[in-house]
């Protein structure tokens, strides 16, 4: 089995915040957790942090504070 | 716009009497709309004993989760000047130093960019830069950068960490506090711009146990200087200390010695090392008779936090030594290892210290791979329904 790169892992995440927004925030831990669950052990805490990385400096993920830092879709702009 | 004076007969009694006076440096500069209405606001809540800001939404810059903190007025119709009023952190330099040359570099570019106002510092350390627009966040953002300066952390992410003068211009220094928070901020720059734990978390370096920048209740993890050999003490000293009567040797240094480990004949000053508890108290008041021993270094502590979720708690003791030596890789796979932990298991809003109570130091320590220690143990436990684990007594040839 070939390892997981961030580009996949991005897109996973990306995809999972999609379907979750507005409906339950997820933290980058959330997210960790799910890509390990999804992809299996060769998905480390790394390569979750430049995914997340990824998504945050490319703008397609925006960090939110509500109580708490979560990771959610940039607002929509009009 | 708003351009309107804001009347404030409560807020000028804060300006009364010889005191610094916020209200008095609000006031200089009240021409700006944005600081008239905040005063406008203010008096409000000063009214009504109500706060009227919005914390926290989607606010900040490209890339980071930390820095930003959005503030909205819930009055914004009354005060728009105000009604955005987002507060930047921005990572202070270590022990904070700074140039004049620096300090008008930041406040040149909050005077563009923002109110104008700032608090410096705040409880975390950082420069704080109170009120600006959300429109201005990324253009204040790249100004700072091209100075040097960058965001410093909010929210749940390993805020900036901050540490006392240290060597720089204290002679009780026991280690170079402001090598190590440079080292640890640069190291956990992803940790400190990207949330991803449960909560915050606060490094705090003192570089003796007078601790300065207040470690012991304040950060998670506290990394406060100390020594393991004995006080050194010049015995001249001491006697010129007691002739000169500014102190009574007996009365106000060993008689307070939290653990009467001292003891003085009127010639000279005896000190049972093993049971001095490092509290500094003799060294603070006879500073030119005694001194922190030679082979310094820090205690770890862990675990403190201001009342905001839940009740305050006070470090505890971790690691009582550990020589404090670039690279600090032992500390920082120290560190790692509990981040794991925590993420993995922390609820959200749980502080480190309040996940290790809920879980118990025990399984803590063992999840960590740390050995316990007796200066883990604040008093020996009085309950007398002790389990032990079988091995423990568990005889030469018998099978635990």
């Amino acid at each position: 089995m070939s390892a997981v790169t961030v580009d996949q892992v991005a897109e996973a995440m990306f995809q999972l915040v999609k379907e979750t927004h507005g409906k339950k925030s997820l933290k980058a831990t959330d997210l960790t957790k799910a890509m390990a669950e999804k992809f299996g052990s060769e998905c480390t805490k790394d390569v979750c942090k430049l995914a997340i990385r990824q998504l945050m400096d490319s703008g397609r993920c925006i960090y939110s504070y509500f109580g708490g830092s979560y990771i959610t879709l940039p607002p929509e702009t009009p | 716009m708003s351009e309107k004076k804001r009347e404030t007969p409560l807020l000028d009694e804060l300006e009364k009497g010889p005191w610094p006076s916020f209200v008095k440096e609000l006031k200089k500069e009240a021409a700006r709309p944005m600081v008239q209405d905040l005063l406008g606001q203010l008096e409000r809540s000063y009214e009504e004993k109500v706060g009227h800001w919005k914390h926290g939404g989607l606010v900040g810059v490209m890339g980071y989760g930390g820095g930003v903190i959005g503030r909205y007025s819930d009055l914004g119709e009354e005060f728009p000047a105000c009604a955005e009023f987002h507060t930047m952190r921005i990572n202070q330099p270590a022990g904070w130093f700074y140039t004049s040359t620096a300090l008008r570099t930041i406040a040149d570019i909050w005077d563009r960019h923002g109110s104008g106002v700032t608090n410096m510092h705040g409880s975390t350390g950082d420069i704080i830069l109170l009120g600006t627009k959300t429109q201005e966040l990324e253009p204040t953002f790249a100004e700072l950068t091209e100075h040097g300066f960058d965001l410093g952390g909010s929210g749940s992410d390993m805020r900036t960490p901050s540490a006392c003068v240290g060597p720089a211009r204290c002679e009780w220094a026991c280690y170079d506090t402001l090598g190590a928070v440079y080292d640890f901020t640069m190291q956990f720059q992803d940790e400190l711009h990207r949330p991803a734990f449960p909560y915050k978390y606060k490094l705090k370096f003192a570089g003796c146990p007078n601790d300065c920048v207040a470690s012991v209740a304040r950060s998670d993890m506290s990394f406060i200087g100390t020594w393991r050999d004995e006080i050194q003490v010049d015995q001249e000293q001491v006697k010129a200390y007691a002739a000169s009567g500014a102190i009574d040797v007996q009365k106000d240094v060993c008689d307070r010695c939290p653990t009467r480990c001292m003891s003085w004949d009127g010639k000279t000053l005896a000190i049972d090392d093993v049971n001095c508890v490092k509290c500094m108290h003799c060294i603070n008041a006879m500073p030119r008779a005694l001194a922190p021993g030679n082979d310094r270094g820090a205690a770890i502590l862990i675990g403190a936090k201001a009342p905001i979720v839940g009740g305050a708690l006070l470090s505890s003791v971790f690691v009582p030594f550990i020589k404090m030596e670039p690279p600090y890789e032992e500390i920082k796979e120290l560190i790692g290892r509990i981040w794991d932990i925590w993420s993995e298991h922390g609820k959200n809003r749980e502080r480190v210290g309040e996940f290790i109570q809920r879980i118990g130091l025990g399984n803590f320590l063992e999840q960590i791979g740390l050995d316990p220690v007796p200066e883990m143990i604040v008093a020996p436990r009085a309950n007398p329904y002790i389990f032990y684990q079988d091995d423990v007594f568990a005889q030469p040839g018998e099978e635990a």
